[in-house]
């Protein structure tokens, strides 16, 4: 659409082979090209990463604001490919989920395979009321459950959002935790009794 | 000058003393009833760590590394007896004052865009004999051993202290590399889908308690900037841009780009001309 708009005011114009030339040059795919030579495997963090899947394309591509008809497609997909708890039961134990949601590690070339990441929650949301020192990337979790209950419907909400926020919001900030093997099913769990347990600290008065 | 390196090294020795209070697991106050104010909440150690640095900043043992830098600078000799006196940092040859500040830039002996630190392992390797298979073995400091060229880069960015960032934006391949840089900070991929935007594209975001500068503004972007090389104070040497950027891409969950590589140019290129303008206050401390 760009380019042809370039191709019609260019018939009238002097400039018209420099401006066609800047709109052939694709930027984008010069930087993931340049990526793909650059970026190497160290430890867990393998070469592959620097390849984008379909999902981060259409967000790099859209600078996260997708058509609305393409993100609800695709939103469609990632919700469907949610892998809920056979047994049912999705809330597991709030103080595990306050020492998982404390943790900022995992998936990095420091990190050693096999060892169990941390939920990273603290680094861009507040949740305990004890808990200070907190990120502002993401909203307050604060009262969470307070404000919403704890019904089958909210704990699968919550469950599904940690296991893949972009099931719901295709270009948030927030990592697909589950979908990327970031966390285990226990793990998620216990962030969603942190988030709903009445016990836990998040839903105190 | 005696005189000088003592006080430095008393600085040193209080450094180290404070990196071991530092490393100790984090106390926190006691907790509040109520959740916490989502005003901003520095916790002691950062406060701490503020202070400190201002009385330090007077006697910077970043000095230190600046001194060995200036000797290699301006007394070694390659094997053919050369020396850094032929190296053209874009101000013409030897020139040191104001380089910096005015990297990275195109060099036509070498057909590239090139930031300070690759510029500077470049003659390193040219004039000096330094081997670039030994200098990407060991690119950034570790307590045991601060490289030479770290040394060098010290130096060379402490003589553009109070100088304004003049990154050149002339050379189509200046304005090209720009671009792409541009597109690298905006890429997202890896495990979590980040990109250098997720932290660094929006006003007023914090990660725990740290703020996070929005890179896209010239008043903000100098923040990527200020206070590199730093000298890290739990550890006790000096670290560069090109390991600030390594140790961001570790925590966007990247596989790690290789040292001095073309991806990493073309970031710096762009964060660092989107400050342009801005008062570069040379070689800084770093927690």
């Amino acid at each position: 659409m760009t380019a042809m708009k370039t191709t019609i005011l260019c018939a009238a114009t002097l400039a018209c082979g420099a401006a066609l030339a800047e709109e052939v040059r694709d930027y984008r795919a010069e930087a993931i090209a340049m990526m793909k030579r650059d970026f190497k495997t160290r430890g867990i963090a393998t070469a592959d990463r620097v390849h984008e899947d379909g999902l981060q394309a259409i967000c790099n591509r859209t600078s996260d604001h997708p058509p609305k008809a393409i993100a609800e497609r695709l939103e469609r997909d990632q919700m469907e490919s949610i892998k809920y708890p056979p047994d049912g039961k999705l809330m597991g134990d709030w103080k595990a989920g306050e020492k998982l949601a404390q943790s900022g590690r995992g998936m990095t070339w420091s990190d050693k395979a096999g060892v169990p990441g941390g939920g990273n929650c603290y680094n861009c949301h507040q949740i305990g009321p004890q808990e200070t020192s907190f990120g502002t990337i993401g909203p307050s979790l604060y009262q969470f459950g307070k404000l919403r209950g704890n019904t089958p419907d909210v704990q699968k909400y919550a469950y599904g959002k940690i296991y893949n926020a972009k099931a719901f919001n295709l270009c948030s900030a927030m990592p697909r935790f589950g979908h990327a093997g970031a966390l285990t099913e226990s793990q998620i769990k216990d962030l969603v009794a942190l988030l709903l347990d009445p016990q836990s600290p998040v839903n105190s008065k | 000058m005696k005189q000088r390196l003592s006080t430095l090294m008393a600085a040193a020795v209080m450094t180290a003393a404070f990196a071991v209070q530092a490393q100790q697991p984090m106390k926190k106050a006691p907790p509040p009833a109520k959740a916490a104010a989502p005003a901003k909440a520095k916790d002691g150690i950062t406060a701490e760590f503020e202070k400190f640095r201002e009385v330090l900043e007077e006697d910077n043992p970043a000095e230190l590394f600046e001194a060995k830098g200036e000797d290699i600078w301006k007394h070694k000799k390659g094997p053919d007896g050369a020396s850094m006196a032929q190296c053209d940092l874009g101000l013409g040859a030897g020139v040191v004052k104001g380089a910096y500040v005015q990297m990275p830039r195109y060099f036509a002996d070498v057909g590239q865009v090139m930031d300070a630190e690759r510029r500077i392992v470049h003659c390193m390797v040219k004039y000096l004999g330094y081997k670039e298979e030994d200098i990407r073995k060991q690119p950034f400091s570790n307590d045991s051993k601060t490289p030479d060229h770290v040394s060098v880069i010290t130096y060379v960015a402490a003589q553009s202290r109070n100088m304004k960032i003049a990154v050149p934006q002339k050379h189509p391949k200046e304005i090209e590399t720009f671009r792409i840089g541009r597109e690298i900070f905006d890429y997202r991929a890896g495990p979590y889908d980040f990109s250098c935007a997720t932290c660094h594209g929006s006003d007023g975001m914090r990660i725990r308690t740290q703020d996070l500068p929005n890179l896209r503004k010239p008043a903000e972007a100098i923040r990527a900037y200020q206070g590199w090389p730093g000298y890290r104070m739990t550890g006790g040497f000096m670290l560069t841009q090109q390991w600030r950027m390594n140790d961001c891409f570790r925590q966007q969950r990247f596989p790690e780009p290789a040292y001095l590589s073309d991806s990493i140019t073309a970031l710096l290129t762009y964060m660092t001309a989107t400050a342009n303008g801005q008062v570069y206050k040379g070689p800084g401390i770093k927690r």
